[in-house]
């Protein structure tokens, strides 16, 4: 199979780095087009099976619950040991930017 | 269409709302950290709800229990089988940098509720009730000044505190069956109304237990297709729902007329200004790569947990309203405001359940509790002690002065009925034995009030009442009073 049909299109990748936080390089996104196509065609051979009347499996456990009563929390101090940056007991965090 | 052909035409105002219910679980959603809100910052944390690497979530079984009851009582059906996802977004309120939730297999589906604006009923369906966890809480500090959820680009940095993270919430989302700003107001409190009374939920909007947003949208009457939706965010009381979709209403038919377009974007209300401001750019980042939460096993709920949950239900306010309405009689009115909540309605009950005890209710104690910045349920006066306060009055041993004055007693201070009549002198003087040296000593210093009442003056025995209750310090009996002191008067020109 040409790997031309296997490819990511640049604007997939740019659309998945971007929702992933991840600024690629040019040779970068080349090679991921590539590399993500890959790992789609492999898991999409699944598709394959024949599933005709057979419910999708969500877990092959159920009902694992625990009951509501209170455990030990962390102290603030143990919860905020490796911050960055605190200001009192708050996580202190660069300004959020709303998205453009 | 164009502008004088839309101007002409009538709209019609189409809502559903998304309304989000903290669960009153002790724990959180997956992890045993409390529920409290309040805490000092960052305190009620533990690994699983700071998402750090390596952890295991387990759900809590009694959150799970409050959806499917919540879920019956709005007549849904429960999924047999239902499951979580991941909804994966970057927002620093969720350390994880996805939120568990629910996706395609909610817990439940196709509810409705029905409630009253006016006096007509109207019937909202429910599209569907998931089970998610809620994220952190963001205080977004300026230089110079701190800011709760401000305007974002004016921050300087932001500050987390993760107690919120991982508390159990319903989301409750409704099908586009509303047509004004008012029932959906009237909604949100018919709902609200009806988690606390299942004590699902303690739904205290002031304190974010109970969040709301809105999808609005106009389309030409008569017309089937929905018009372009707006969503509404940050709507925090009852009062902001109504001006908020009020507002959007008039913003979005303007533009109609006009022939312009209304934008599908998500706006926030500004409740300082009055108005909705797009949140530009929000929305078409949205795309959440929902997967199935690969940590947490599939919930099944069989037909024995059903029959359980179902058995614990009680009875809800509608039907509790209705019961009243024809025993003992009450007006529409009086019984929805008792079953407007469960607490009220059972103290309504446990003193009697008689017209006499609503009017007392709804006067007298709503003024106490109105005082005290209290509900009527949280006084001391317990539902035994009105009704014998009640009794007390219909036997005349205390006139209904003394009762008001009994009962404040009673919420505020409590004590036993009988012995507070005693210990605060307000036994009323019925006896005429007892008052009859009182009823000679005021015609003995009234003597001209005596002459014109005999001499046909029916007003001047009022006044030798008045004179009666002062010496008794309104303790005494009026009607006896007035019998008496009619009858010895008269008697006392014979003699």
């Amino acid at each position: 199979m040409s790997h031309s049909q296997t490819r990511l299109s640049l604007r997939e990748v740019d659309h998945v780095a971007r929702l992933a936080r991840l600024d690629l390089e040019p040779d970068e996104r080349e090679r991921l087009a590539l590399q993500l196509g890959l790992v789609l065609e492999y898991v999409g051979r699944l598709a394959e099976v024949d599933l005709e009347g057979v419910e999708p499996t969500i877990q092959a456990r159920t009902n694992v619950f625990r009951e509501d009563q209170p455990a030990p929390t962390l102290s603030p101090e143990v919860a905020l040991a490796n911050a960055p940056a605190r200001q009192g007991d708050y996580f202190r965090i660069p300004r959020i930017l709303e998205e453009d | 269409m164009s502008a004088p052909e839309a101007a002409s035409m009538a709209f019609e105002t189409v809502i559903g709302l998304e309304v989000h219910a903290e669960l009153a679980t002790r724990t959180k959603l997956f992890c045993g950290c409390p529920n409290r809100y309040g805490a000092p910052p960052n305190s009620a944390v533990c690994p699983v709800c700071l998402g750090l690497p390596g952890v295991l979530p387990v759900p809590n079984r009694r959150a799970v229990e409050l959806l499917i009851l919540a879920g019956r009582a709005l007549g849904c059906e429960i999924a047999g089988v239902s499951k979580f996802d991941r909804k994966n977004y970057f927002y620093p309120d969720m350390p994880k940098n996805f939120q568990t939730s629910q996706y395609d297999r909610p817990l439940a589906e196709h509810g409705a509720l029905e409630f009253e604006v006016g006096s007509r009923v109207h019937r909202v369906r429910i599209h569907r009730i998931h089970l998610e966890e809620d994220a952190g809480k963001s205080v977004h500090v300026a230089e110079g000044r701190q800011e709760v959820a401000g305007r974002l680009g004016d921050s300087d940095f932001t500050l987390v505190d993760y107690n919120r993270a991982g508390v159990p919430l319903l989301e409750i989302v409704s099908e586009p069956d509303l047509r004004a700003p008012d029932e959906a107001a009237a909604y949100l409190e018919t709902l609200r109304d009806l988690l606390r009374w299942l004590e699902v939920s303690d739904c205290k909007m002031e304190e974010g237990s109970l969040r709301c947003d809105a999808n609005v949208s106009l389309r030409p009457v008569g017309s089937l297709a929905l018009g372009t939706k707006v969503e509404i965010k940050n709507m925090n009381s009852f009062r902001s729902v109504s001006s908020a979709l009020a507002y959007e209403v008039v913003r979005q038919r303007e533009l109609l007329e006009k022939g312009d377009r209304v934008l599908q974007e998500t706006r926030t209300w500004d409740e300082e200004r009055g108005v909705t401001v797009s949140m530009r750019g929000k929305e078409h980042a949205h795309d959440y790569r929902y997967f199935p939460e690969p940590d947490l096993a599939a919930l099944v709920v069989d037909r024995q947990w059903l029959d359980r949950v179902d058995a614990s239900i009680p009875e809800l306010p509608a039907a509790r309203a209705r019961r009243y309405r024809q025993d003992p009689g009450l007006t529409p009115a009086q019984a929805s405001w008792l079953t407007s909540s469960r607490s009220q309605a059972d103290f309504f009950e446990a003193a009697g359940a008689t017209l006499e005890v609503v009017t007392w209710m709804a006067n007298e104690l709503s003024r106490l509790a109105r005082e005290s910045g209290l509900e009527i349920t949280q006084g001391r006066l317990l539902p035994k002690a009105l009704s014998e306060v009640l009794a007390l009055v219909e036997q005349g041993t205390i006139s209904n002065k003394g009762g008001r004055e009994l009962l404040e007693h009673l919420f505020r201070e409590g004590g036993e009925p009988a012995e507070l009549v005693q210990s605060l002198g307000l036994a009323q003087i019925s006896g005429e034995e007892a008052l009859q040296e009182e009823v000679l000593a005021v015609l003995r210093e009234h003597p001209q009030a005596v002459e014109e009442f005999r001499s046909g003056k029916d007003k001047a025995l009022n006044v030798l009442v008045g004179q009666l209750m002062k010496r008794t310090r309104g303790r005494a009996n009026p009607q006896v009073a007035r019998r008496l002191l009619e009858q010895a008067a008269l008697q006392d020109e014979e003699g």
